[in-house]
């Protein structure tokens, strides 16, 4: 592989071809915020929080940097007015669907978005797609995935892969920036197969 | 049956000779519009008729009968043309199929009501080319349609289909072949407007193997319909481009993309590559130039998004249609990874124009940055709807005047949409604007790939904002937040505004919100979305702010914030409008002025439209208050007729 020179708010950066631009950031020690972003996943380009100016032959766009391959002469710039504002819109989007998710949260204290901005409409999950694509990717079991499509779509655990899989892994919980996996598990759980974790009933006490 | 396979460009050149001598040009030959537009104002039955007709009257060696594609003037269907004449009659009934196919046959005679009649000056059009509908396109790559039988290969042949595959095969190199495509300037027609030739040259540097090419007939946009006739009337036609494509890009195998909706474009799509196959035309070592290439036709589930090059690759693969980042492009890297050249339907039909006429003729038609011609589907408040080609840089006002015929009705033009639902709105005071990619882009709108939607002053800007944006937010795949979740923001602060609870800051929100949509999606279809507001915006702002400030639709069309009003000094007490109210808002008797209850009222208009115009009472408000009714003691009203003078009235 060969080494791409380009610059990153300022900084020379030296990075390898194949490299999207968040990767070269990160090598580098410059931040910029994910959502739908996981290092062993398969860039997805979905939740658009980490765009960035990059300009390359006297042009200037904004760009997805965790899909954006590096190029020789590129020149970053993770932060700037119409970068922020943009940013801020699309949490403000996301807050009105998961309004206390803490990583939204965060993410909003640091770019001044206004949870109530937008008429809400809490589905609680985000559509980064993490559990679907960790799911899939890695665990090759796809026992969760997008059902429906555009604004009708969400995640859904396969019940016959579910039953037999989920209890052990769960590996994809933590990765969810809302609590929504969780509780389309526990519902799946308490609908489909119940008996899969035997819960004590109410009134007695776990022995 | 089988037929003799041509296995070298001279037995082509034979049988394109001998099936042409056949077509003697002055023998009579009825042709048929067998588009879907017609077949769905009875053309089946006309033809069948003709046929019935043909053997009762001992016709049927003395005059061609042929079924084809789309003409294009689908506002007056069924079309019956008659060659050599060219006599054209519109509206055709099987009832009319005796006398046209004695008296139009034996006897030369006009049929004179199923003419053409001008609107305004009643004038009447017997030949084909003369209706201003027609007579002011160009029609260098829809013509054939009215040429040919769409189900026969032969017919194809016969008006010299193949020759610029031929010359392809046999006199160009692949790279004089894109040589010569990017000299046309040839510019996609799918909407992007992207160098054809260029597209290309990528595709054919493009390390890998094998390599693919694609038509994308995915045709999604609300009342758009030309790709769809292109590949019905004339599918030989984006086949042979197809394969010159394919030849010049070094590919063996293609793919049509084509809707499932399209039932007669995937049947005469299906007849033709058989007949081609049949013919040597396609498979192995074509024409004996060891040219093999092979086409599998994929129909599509009719997801609007998949007419996207990257959501159309994953498509084909089998996958949910979602779009994904470029680059890498799909020239580079697109199905399976491998360089994949995908172009619009009438994009490969464009190719053996060039081929066979020279990029030179190509280009010397149209602007500096559009060359060639431009299939639109002319729609909306337009009199002659159909589907018009005309030369890139003619004036759009040519194309609603001249072609369109004006607005029907009296009414006033206010806008034509062209692009599709992300394309925008063009105003008045721009219908001088040449037609062309960069010149509808400058004007806030876009080629897209040929929807031309006309307005009257009746149509709410506003509203004609909503009903897009509401189209493009059902249709987003939902992958990226800005397309998905902003879109579907902006849709329900458009429907606030037009039901009258816009609030202020509502614009600016408007505008972020299209900023973000523009800016940061990931594929075309959320960076366009935002059009239909922008443009109406740009050019009507003052009925945004009307709606919002005075809760007033100047269009007097948004429902909720309009009111019928029954004006008492024109009444004339007929009870039309009474009984006509399917919800019985309206008070009043024989004699007794009629009063409409604003609280049963659900603003259907009906009142309005069957109130007598030599009366015209009934009014439509906006932004007003209705009037209060006019008292109980004065609604009756008093007749001077005879037997009024003899009886004195009540009061």
């Amino acid at each position: 592989m060969s080494d791409v020179h380009l610059r990153i708010d300022g900084k020379d950066v030296r990075a390898s071809e194949g490299m999207t631009v968040l990767d070269a950031a990160r090598g580098a020690h410059i931040s910029i915020p994910t959502l739908c972003q996981h290092e062993r996943l398969e860039p997805y380009g979905g939740c658009r929080i980490c765009i960035v100016e990059a300009e390359a032959r006297g042009q200037n766009k904004l760009v997805a940097s965790c899909v954006h391959p590096v190029e020789a002469d590129l020149n970053v710039r993770t932060r700037s007015d119409r970068v922020d504002r943009i940013r801020k819109t699309v949490l403000e989007l996301l807050l009105a669907r998961a309004p206390d998710s803490p990583q939204l949260v965060d993410l909003a204290a640091q770019y001044g978005a206004d949870r109530d901005r937008f008429e809400k409409d809490p589905s609680f999950c985000i559509h980064c797609g993490l559990c679907v694509r960790y799911c899939n990717e890695i665990k090759k079991l796809n026992a969760v995935g997008f059902v429906d499509r555009g604004i009708r779509k969400e995640i859904s655990f396969i019940p016959e892969i579910a039953s037999k899989e989920c209890n052990n892994c769960k590996e994809c919980f933590p990765l969810c920036p809302t609590s929504y996996l969780q509780a389309a598990f526990v519902l799946l759980e308490a609908l489909a197969f119940p008996s899969a974790s035997p819960r004590p009933a109410s009134g007695k006490t776990v022995a | 049956m089988t037929v003799p396979r041509l296995s070298s460009p001279e037995e082509l050149a034979k049988l394109s000779q001998e099936l042409s001598s056949r077509r003697d040009p002055n023998s009579p030959c009825v042709s048929i519009c067998a588009g879907t537009g017609c077949l769905a104002c009875g053309a089946t039955d006309v033809v069948s008729a003709f046929k019935d007709e043909f053997e009762k009257q001992g016709l049927k060696d003395k005059v061609g009968l042929r079924s084809t594609g789309c003409h294009g003037f689908c506002e007056r269907g069924p079309i019956v043309v008659i060659d050599p004449e060219e006599t054209c009659y519109l509206q055709v009934a099987p009832g009319d199929v005796p006398e046209i196919a004695s008296a139009a046959l034996n006897e030369n005679k006009i049929i004179d009501r199923l003419l053409y009649v001008h609107q305004v000056t009643g004038e009447k059009t017997t030949r084909e080319s003369d209706i201003p509908f027609y007579k002011n396109q160009r029609r260098l790559v829809f013509g054939p349609n009215r040429k040919i039988d769409p189900q026969s290969i032969e017919d194809y042949i016969a008006i010299g289909g193949y020759r610029a595959l031929v010359k392809a095969l046999f006199e160009m190199t692949p790279e004089q072949i894109i040589a010569e495509v990017k000299e046309a300037k040839l510019r996609g027609r799918g909407g992007a407007g992207f160098l054809t030739g260029v597209k290309w040259e990528i595709a054919r540097n493009a390390p890998g193997d094998p390599k693919y090419v694609v038509v994308n007939c995915d045709e999604g946009d609300p009342g758009a319909y030309m790709d769809r006739s292109l590949m019905e009337g004339n599918p030989h036609s984006v086949i042979e481009g197809l394969l010159i494509g394919a030849y010049a890009i070094g590919s063996q195998h293609g793919f049509v993309y084509v809707r499932q909706e399209y039932p007669l474009a995937v049947k005469n799509l299906g007849i033709a590559l058989r007949q081609a196959e049949e013919r040597g035309l396609l498979g192995k070592n074509i024409l004996g130039s060891g040219f093999d290439f092979h086409v599998k036709v994929h129909r599509g589930a009719g997801a609007f998004v998949c007419g996207e090059e990257t959501a159309l690759i994953l498509s084909l693969e089998g996958r949910p249609g979602e779009p994904r980042p470029r680059p890498p492009y799909p020239a580079v890297k697109g199905l399976w990874d491998k360089p994949t050249n995908i172009n619009n339907v009438e994009t490969w039909a464009n190719v053996p124009l060039i081929i066979n006429k020279g990029a030179a003729e190509f280009a010397s038609i149209g602007t500096d940055g559009s060359k060639g011609t431009k299939i639109f589907s002319l729609v909306g408040k337009i009199a002659n709807t159909g589907l018009v080609e005309v030369p890139m840089g003619i004036p759009l006002r040519d194309v609603v005047y001249k072609i369109g015929g004006g607005i029907p009705g009296g009414k006033k033009f206010k806008a034509m949409q062209t692009g599709g639902p992300s394309g925008g709105c063009i105003p008045e005071k721009l219908l001088d604007l040449e037609v062309g990619f960069d010149e509808l882009t400058k004007a806030g709108s876009m080629m897209g790939s040929g929807g031309m939607i006309v307005m009257d002053e009746d149509t709410c800007m506003v509203d004609v904002a909503r009903y897009f944006i509401e189209f493009l937010t059902e249709e987003s795949c939902g992958k990226c937040v800005p397309c998905r979740e902003g879109l579907r923001q902006m849709h329900r602060i458009l429907d606030r505004i037009t039901k009258g609870k816009g609030r202020e800051g509502d614009i600016e929100t408007l505008e972020l919100l299209s900023e973000t949509a523009q800016e940061a999606s990931l594929c075309a279809l959320g960076k366009t979305a935002p059009n239909p507001f922008l443009s109406t915006l740009r050019y009507f702002r003052d009925e945004y702010e009307a709606h919002i400030k005075e809760k007033r639709c100047p269009a007097l069309s948004c429902k909720e914030l309009i009111a019928f009003y029954i004006d008492p000094d024109r009444c004339k007490a007929c009870l039309i409008c009474l009984r006509k109210c399917p919800t019985n808002a309206i008070d009043g008797a024989k004699n007794k002025i009629h009063v409409i209850d604003q609280a049963k009222c659900t603003n259907c208009g009906t009142c309005l439209e069957v109130c007598p115009t030599r009366f015209a009472a009934v009014q439509k408000l906006s932004g007003v208050p209705v009037p209060p009714p006019i008292p109980e003691d004065r609604r009756m009203i008093l007749r001077k007729s005879k037997e009024d003078e003899r009886r004195p009235s009540a009061d």
